[in-house]
């Protein structure tokens, strides 16, 4: 059986750091002189939450390195400065995958940084999100104590859920020092179908489709044609190939398309306006909006471009069961996240004071006052 | 899905009773507080006579026993928060309470604080087909769910062996497994909204109707939280499509070694069977004499593989899982692919607690999680321990994620064997801590694993806990002194454990 560092490649020994001491004395010192710190994981996702007046450099691209992985267990466990494409590659070794599939928006992304961020990819409703995806964590809470939660293992309900809290938390909760995450086998096959069709129909189909034990991994619709990815056996993949017609995108074609789509390189994405994020109960069916939506998903990631009007987009959204978020551009000094009711502000506010107490770890990147 | 067994026992009928500390010290003005809940609920939604109170005094964990001041039973929502506003105003605590099948007495009364009942909470609001969820009240049983939901080829797919009889506020509350979790996840991952209500009666909506919302995922941190930061009120789950096919293999082995490999090929092949779990020689008697499910008596250890998916999916799968067992030493090989003899092969495992319960007048339920590669080391760990204290051991391991339950037998009317059953669990709890894993992977701390939290995290760690707590709850007054240890008693317990190898809480001053 493989344990620890006998079943990796051996050019992570040469770049493993560890630098837990040093991140640890960064932030008790800034805790001591309440000086405010900007947690930065490889810089790729800069561009996400809110704009916040500079604080001190608390660079974790450094503290890197997978410190146990056994591809049986089904779990790693590495440090959050590892770069996401080194992580995926390993574990591509071993013919696994993370089941989220995160997107990277850039070859710097950090596991860290996605994990802050709560980035899940197109396979995200078939095979969980990124919170889904964590078994435990290290932290450093604002106060600089190294704090571990959960473990290795599937099941584990010692205590409050601290790890999966710390999931898109965006670095306002704790420092992330090293996850343990879930991992699956990579599907042996995967199909790519794609249709004309129109919005209605196109989003009843996902969801009826995800309402049939269908090998589904990824569905999207650009506002004329419905993409659906069928992943796992090669018998199970044909047979629900079969049932569901369709024409066969050509695999490397394909495979472009839900890369592009990930990374936000498709064309929909192109050019500087600003780029909204709706996240809605998936069988809503299409929303009386102006110009394209791009929707992902099964239904329940909707993206819009352009400026908008706020409010008018967050009733929406909170409307179908759900909320918006500005994700690029725009005005980012004020709130880009949707606005939490009094009662749920007021706890998460509480909760940020129970972990950082002095508000010096990322502050007001999620919202003004977190 | 598979069958379970009869309801658990949930109602205190022994008469042991031991002395367990409370958290209250102030007496409240009972007669006030008393006169308040009558006033606000239904006549019959207050019962507060030593009889009425009887089957409420534990949980599943029927060792630790307590009366409480009163036990409520509200019908709604408006009724939950008024019972929570009425014991502010009183400064009473409140322990909230679900079907009472809680294995570690996280629902066990404390003197002096009031049973919250959600029981009477328990309809099912809607099912939305074309969402595919359910919004269900918090006294809903998990099984009722899947029954509800079963005509629109849904169902929920947690499901704990007491399934039957537990609710889902209870499961949302224990972050509850079942057989099913490897593959289709906990509760965390089947949890879309939930309506909470905090000790002060204000109400929390948490998640959404999509896949995720924003700020912080108090979600995750809701679940397993064992209601010491809110009262559940609704919760909305999201249901899966029934498997188009079902099969179990059962493998009988000559070792639990044997056994443990085979689990491990299984996963290396990248196979994630539905369900996969083991029961060693004591278990498998036990389940055998009780339910006649066709075990094989011989064998040291039984492997049950479910695996479901697309027919043609599964004649493939079924050969390759079946060479991987034979090359790992399984003996015969039984395949369940009618209904009848899978909900049979199931049976056994799923009764396998109430077939222990049958070979000892008493038995303790340990629930620690290892990794998977350290489960022989861990059982023959358990095999000494338990020739030291003359306790047998059966042991039911879900053996996909490596949840164990060691099944302790013991008389507690025979002099001493309560106190070894419990040190010798302790040592069980503190050996996975050891090996990597956690002293509970679905039953929860509750009060019984208390000290045994003192080892698993060190006191900044439980320090934090109890900042999160005081986040939700400053005064404390939800289900007090469960899950989460004070620093103190870990000080005076643990003054001899070392964690992560440091001191033990070096930190702390000493008195
Ligand atoms: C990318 C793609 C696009 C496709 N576009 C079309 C298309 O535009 N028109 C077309 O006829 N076929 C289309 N198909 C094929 C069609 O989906 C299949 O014939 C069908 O899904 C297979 O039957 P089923 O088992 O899902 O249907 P059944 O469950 O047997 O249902 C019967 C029919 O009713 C439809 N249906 C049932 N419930 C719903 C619902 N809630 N919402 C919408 N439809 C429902 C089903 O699609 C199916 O055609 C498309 C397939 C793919 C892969
Ligand atoms: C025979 C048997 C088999 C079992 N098998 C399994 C198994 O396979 N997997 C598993 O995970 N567990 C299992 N259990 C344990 C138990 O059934 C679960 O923990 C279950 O989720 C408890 O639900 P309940 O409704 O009985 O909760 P209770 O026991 O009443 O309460 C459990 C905890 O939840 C809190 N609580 C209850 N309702 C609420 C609410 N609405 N809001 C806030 N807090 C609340 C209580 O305060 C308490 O801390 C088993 C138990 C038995 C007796």
């Amino acid at each position: 059986m493989c344990i620890m560092a006998s079943c990796l490649s051996p050019n992570w020994s040469v770049f493993d750091i560890d630098q837990s001491q040093t991140l640890q004395v960064a932030v008790q010192e800034a805790h001591a002189r309440s000086q405010p710190l900007a947690i930065r994981g490889g810089g790729s996702k800069t561009f996400y939450g809110r704009q916040t007046p500079a604080g001190d450099l608390l660079d974790l691209g450094g503290h890197r390195g997978i410190i146990d992985y056994a591809p049986n267990e089904l779990f790693i466990t590495l440090r959050a400065g590892t770069s996401l494409q080194a992580l995926e590659a390993q574990l591509a070794e071993a013919g696994q995958m993370l089941p989220f599939e995160p997107p990277h928006f850039g070859p710097a992304a950090t596991i860290g940084g996605t994990l802050a961020c709560g980035f899940s990819g197109p396979r995200r409703p078939y095979a969980g999100s990124a919170r889904d995806t964590v078994l435990g964590m290290r932290i450093l809470n604002g106060q600089g104590e190294i704090l571990r939660f959960g473990g290795q293992v599937m099941k584990n309900v010692a205590g409050y859920d601290v790890s999966r809290l710390m999931v898109g938390a965006l670095g306002t909760l704790g420092v992330l020092l090293e996850v343990s995450l879930k991992v699956l086998p990579r599907p042996d096959s995967t199909v790519t179908l794609v249709r004309p069709m129109d919005p209605v129909t196109a989003i009843q189909r996902m969801n009826h489709w995800a309402g049939q034990p269908l090998p589904l991994s990824a569905t999207a619709y650009d506002g004329e044609h419905l993409y659906v990815r069928l992943s796992g056996t090669g018998s199970a993949v044909r047979a629900a190939q079969t049932r569901l017609g369709g024409e066969r995108l050509p695999d490397a074609e394909a495979a472009a398309f839900w890369v592009a789509l990930r990374e936000q390189r498709h064309v929909f994405f192109q050019g500087d306006a600003p780029l909204w994020r709706l996240a809605v109960a998936p069988a809503t069916p299409p929303l009386p909006l102006a110009g394209q939506t791009l929707i992902e998903w099964g239904g329940g990631q909707r993206w819009l471009r352009g400026a908008r009007d706020a409010t008018a987009l967050r009733q929406l959204a909170a409307e179908h069961g759900g909320h918006a978020t500005l994700f690029r551009g725009g005005d980012r000094r004020g709130e880009v996240f949707h606005p939490l009711t009094p009662p749920l502000l007021a706890m998460q506010q509480r909760l940020k004071a129970a972990f950082d107490p002095r508000a010096i770890l990322n502050s007001g990147r999620l919202y003004a006052t977190l | 899905m598979p069958e379970v067994s009869p309801a658990p026992a949930v109602a205190c009928a022994a008469t042991r009773r031991r002395k367990v500390p409370t958290h209250m010290s102030a007496s409240p003005d009972r007669t006030a507080l008393l006169a308040e809940l009558q006033a606000a609920l239904s006549a019959d939604a207050v019962l507060r006579g030593a009889e009425d109170l009887r089957p409420y005094e534990c949980d599943g964990l029927s060792v630790l026993r307590e009366l409480p001041l009163c036990v409520v039973l509200p019908v709604d929502r408006e009724g939950v928060r008024a019972v929570l506003q009425i014991c502010q105003r009183h400064g009473v605590a409140v322990v909230p309470r679900g079907a009472g099948t809680g294995l570690s007495g996280g629902a066990r009364p404390i003197r002096d604080a009031v049973l919250l009942s959600l029981a009477r909470l328990h309809h099912i609001i809607a099912i939305d087909r074309e969402n595919r969820t359910a919004r269900v009240q918090p006294g809903v049983r998990n099984l009722a769910i899947s029954e509800a939901a079963r005509p629109l080829g849904l169902y929920y797919a947690p499901d704990p062996s007491s399934q039957i009889a537990c609710s889902i506020g209870g499961n949302v509350a224990e972050n509850s497994g079942g057989v099913h979790c490897l593959k289709y996840g906990l509760t965390v991952h089947n949890l879309l909204e939930l309506d909470v209500l905090t000790a002060t009666g204000e109400t929390l909506r948490i998640g959404s109707q999509a896949l995720d919302s924003p700020g912080y995922d108090l979600l995750a941190l809701m679940t397993g939280s064992e209601g010491l930061l809110g009262v559940v009120t609704e919760c909305t789950v999201r249901l899966l499509p029934v498997p188009e096919h079902v099969l179990v293999l059962l493998a009988a082995f000559s070792s639990v070694e044997a056994a443990a490999e085979s689990v491990s090929a299984i996963i290396a092949a990248g196979i994630i069977p539905a369900g996969l779990e083991m029961m060693d020689r004591l278990a498998i008697e036990a389940a055998e004499d009780f339910v006649h499910a066709g075990y094989p008596r011989d064998a040291a250890a039984i492997l049950l593989c479910e695996l479901d998916g697309p027919a043609v999916e599964l004649e493939e799968r079924v050969r390759e899982v079946e060479t991987l067992l034979q090359r790992h030493g399984a003996g015969a090989i039984r395949i369940a692919e009618d209904a009848a003899t899978r909900l049979l092969l199931w049976k056994g495992r799923k009764a396998a607690f109430p077939a222990v319960g049958r070979l000892a007048p008493d038995y303790y339920c340990m629930d620690g999680t290892i990794p998977r590669q350290r489960l022989a080391e861990v059982l023959g760990r358990i095999t000494a321990w338990s020739a030291e204290y003359g306790l047998r051991v059966a042991n039911v391991f879900h053996a996909g994620d490596g949840n164990l339950h060691p099944l302790i037998l013991y008389d507690a009317n025979a002099e001493g064997q309560l106190h070894a059953a419990e040190e010798f669990g302790r040592r069980i709890l503190e050996l996975c801590v050891a090996v990597g894993g956690s002293v509970t992977g679905e039953h929860g701390v509750g009060v019984e694993k208390l000290d045994s939290m003192c080892v698993q995290f060190n006191a900044a760690e439980l320090a934090q806990l109890h900042r999160i707590k005081h986040a939700f709850d400053p005064e404390g007054r939800l289900n007090p002194g469960k899950a989460v240890p004070s620093l103190h008693r870990c000080a005076e317990l643990g003054a001899m454990h070392v964690h992560h190898g440091q001191l033990p809480f070096p930190e702390l001053e000493r008195f």
